[in-house]
């Protein structure tokens, strides 16, 4: 059985979300890609074909090399792009609210 | 369950915004922000300790913390001037990132007191381009990785 790829499940792994934050800036060959990570190059294809079949990744053939590049309409629809970054302020909401609480008692 | 802290971020703007409501009176959310002692305790996380080396709570003044790793080596740091200084209502501050190649961005903290036992902070920040924000957004993206790269490498080297 062939399981359908969600975009979650595609950001759920570290490399892919590396790849992502990659090919972000520029438009990458599958070599320019691989070189960035120790991983086997079969490995990076398979995560490279992951991102591409659930559409977070464009392909386009470029003599004998496929490059790479950001599907921003996809992006867009995974506002989790930023997700990180709103988990990273929670955090911290959190632990103030937490730490005001106790100071709150304490006084 | 509604989100306790949102982000408003337009496409293809330069600016963002956070809001986030309180269980707490406005006064103590604000001498958060602004006592050392606390700021350090609320910032501190679990890679990192938060020391503040100078904060003046004054039009004009500057501030400007570090943070630490487990080894005492400072990892972060950062500063600003603060423009504006209302106790719990407003705070107007700059904040730069030490040693990267972003450049300032302005930030202005709206405390509001919603009950006397809760408040809302809104944090809008600009900054000088559309590419500086999203890079700016997209940073604990790429340091979330970074940082599950090293608990890979200290769990790998236990076991080697």
């Amino acid at each position: 059985m062939n399981l359908r790829r969600d975009v979650f499940q595609a950001i759920a792994d570290p490399t892919r979300r590396a790849i992502l934050v990659l090919v972000a800036s520029q438009s990458m060959t599958a070599g320019a890609i691989a070189s960035n990570f120790d991983t086997a190059r079969p490995t990076v294809s398979k995560h490279l074909q992951i991102l591409t079949e659930c559409e977070l990744l464009d392909q386009e053939q470029k003599g004998r090399e496929v490059v790479y590049s950001l599907n921003p309409k996809k992006m867009k629809e995974i506002a989790d792009f930023i997700e990180p970054f709103r988990k990273m302020w929670d955090e911290r909401f959190n632990k103030l609210e937490a730490v005001m609480k106790k100071y709150k008692q304490g006084k | 369950m509604e989100l306790k802290t949102k982000i408003h971020a337009d496409e293809g703007k330069s600016d963002l915004t956070i809001t986030r409501e309180f269980d707490l009176p406005v006064e103590l959310v604000f001498r958060a922000h602004v006592e050392p002692d606390l700021f350090e305790q609320w910032m501190s996380h679990e890679y990192g300790t938060v020391r503040v080396v100078k904060f003046e709570p004054k039009k004009h003044g500057g501030w400007e913390f570090e943070t630490a790793g487990a080894d005492g080596t400072v990892m972060f740091s950062a500063n600003g001037t603060i423009h504006e200084f209302v106790p719990d209502k407003k705070i107007t501050r700059t904040f730069e990132m030490d040693g990267s190649p972003f450049d300032v961005q302005l930030e202005f903290l709206d405390f509001d007191g919603l009950s006397a036992e809760t408040s809302r902070l809104t944090i809008h920040s600009i900054y000088r381009s559309v590419e500086l924000r999203d890079q700016m957004l997209k940073l604990p993206f790429a340091t979330g990785l970074s940082m599950a790269h090293d608990r890979l490498q200290t769990v790998v080297a236990k076991l080697i």
